[in-house]
């Protein structure tokens, strides 16, 4: 279900490596929790982040939720489809609907995040607390 | 039903099934079915009834025939809302008044505690579930399990009746800006009522919706939602809420107050807006005046699913509120501008 290749944060977002990028995006458990996404507010490309830094927004009809970098770097890209097809957020998490891509500070912030297997146990956790 | 449950005032409540969007669309293009029983009831009986719900509430409740019903106020002394509510008229001397669930205790304390007159008022709550059937193909759902004559029921009538066998008050009423029925019966039948309807709705794309969808619908129908638009510090003429104020029916508590007020004129009122810009302004968003000071605040803002905007409801001064005057309201840290436009924002083809 969750790539293998990809890394995860507690905030649910997710990072995949290509070559000096990081695409980052969040991932199905966060865009299931939020319902049907209607609106992201992204930065400019350029914009420099540090790890846990807030770069955004995603906005369902309910709620808004701040996206967090999950490694520090530049802003080299953002996705030019979510403006008009936010919806794709719901459809292709972890593909089509990425969310900005990075140049890479340091790689070694990598090895600070979950693999696929960690993030699986942890949603776990967290559907087991929310039916307590 | 793989619902997304929310503690909503102690209620266990289903926010949204398939999705808020799909759910809308389907209750304004085919209907969508509500689990609405945590709604509170009240019952007003005796001889005197009607003079204590016409002396809690503004609209007129004298103009109800039985089997009529309308929506009110229960007011406080200044003016102002205690809740919002329909009044439904069952016979002389006994209404049934239809509350919002929050405030269930509140207002039964509260009617209660006008002890003069010769009427008993009872928390029916726990003898109600309610479920709402709403949309352009809510007639056809409900009537293939009654033989009630509902087709020729107008809007806002209400009758006694069964539903697959089983006793309800079925109203032509809703939250949603589309036809459709709430219907009120006893609690011990709602899982076989809500299995039947969606079973007999089922060819007709009925869909069951949640707290989610209901909001946006009747956002975009325009009607007010306690303690957002409604509260105990907005007046009937600032909600603008002029229609149900019947000043002339008799004393009524706040009476006084709204008179006054009619004379020396109010400095805020209730408005709608759409965004002219792609950002969502929500509760509580501050509107600004043009010197970029707070004047007033989104009291509901959201994207419409079926209009396709983002819309929302504020408190503007009334030297702003004219539909097609403009604002701005503060998102995080931006200012874009809203449009002022007439209320509803949607109205169902008749």
């Amino acid at each position: 279900m969750y790539p293998t290749d990809y890394r995860y944060t507690k905030e649910h977002e997710w990072v995949r490596i290509e070559g000096d990028l990081a695409a980052i995006g969040i991932t199905d458990y966060a865009q299931h929790e939020l319902g049907d996404v209607v609106y992201v507010e992204m930065p400019r490309v350029g914009t420099k982040l540090k790890a846990g830094e807030s770069f955004g927004t995603v906005e369902s009809v309910k709620a808004v939720s701040d996206i967090y970098a999950p490694v520090s770097g530049e802003v080299a890209e953002i996705n030019p489809t979510l403006a008009d097809a936010p919806e794709s957020i719901n459809k292709d998490p972890h593909g089509k609907a990425w969310l900005i891509k990075l140049k890479l500070a340091s790689s070694a912030e990598l090895a600070q995040l979950m693999d696929a297997k960690a993030y699986e146990a942890y949603i776990a956790d967290k559907e087991k607390e929310a039916s307590a | 039903m793989g619902a997304k449950m929310v503690n909503f005032g102690g209620w266990d409540m289903p926010v949204e099934y398939a999705g808020i969007v799909s759910e809308h669309i389907a209750t304004r293009t085919a209907a969508g079915l509500f689990d609405v029983s945590h709604m509170g009831e009240i019952e007003v009986r005796g001889p005197q009834a009607l003079d204590l719900v016409q002396f809690v509430t503004c609209n007129d409740a004298g103009k109800l025939a039985d089997g009529q019903a309308q929506y009110s106020g229960l007011m406080t002394s200044a003016g102002t809302f205690v809740d919002d509510l329909l009044v439904h008229k069952i016979s002389d001397g006994h209404y049934l008044l239809c509350v919002n669930a929050s405030n269930q205790d509140k207002d039964f304390d509260y009617i209660r505690s006008h002890g003069r007159f010769t009427a008993q008022a009872e928390n029916a709550g726990e003898r109600y579930s309610q479920l709402a059937v709403q949309g352009p193909k809510a007639l056809g759902i409900v009537q293939r399990l009654t033989r009630a004559p509902i087709a020729s029921l107008k809007y806002y009538r209400f009758l006694a009746g069964e539903i697959d066998g089983v006793r309800a008050l079925i109203a032509r009423t809703g939250y949603t800006g589309e036809d459709g029925f709430e219907l009120y019966f006893a609690p011990e039948h709602s899982e076989k009522l809500w299995n039947d309807l969606l079973e007999a709705g089922r060819a007709e794309g009925l869909v069951p919706c949640g707290l989610g969808a209901r909001n946006t619908l009747r956002l975009e129908a325009g009607m007010c939602l306690y303690g957002h638009e409604l509260d105990d510090t907005t007046s009937v003429w600032e909600a603008n809420l002029g229609w149900i104020c019947k000043l002339d029916k008799g004393d009524f508590l706040g009476r006084d107050a709204l008179r006054a007020q009619k004379q020396s004129g109010i400095s805020r009122i209730l408005a709608g807006f759409e965004m002219q810009e792609r950002l969502i302004a929500r509760d509580g968003c501050p509107v600004l005046d043009a010197h970029g000071k707070e004047a007033g605040r989104v009291t509901s803002g959201s994207p419409a699913p079926f209009l396709k905007k983002n819309i929302g409801m504020a408190y503007v001064p009334v030297e702003s509120s004219a539909p097609g005057n403009t604002v701005r309201i503060a998102i995080r840290a931006h200012e874009p501008v809203a449009r002022i436009v007439p209320l509803p924002f949607y109205k169902r083809a008749r």
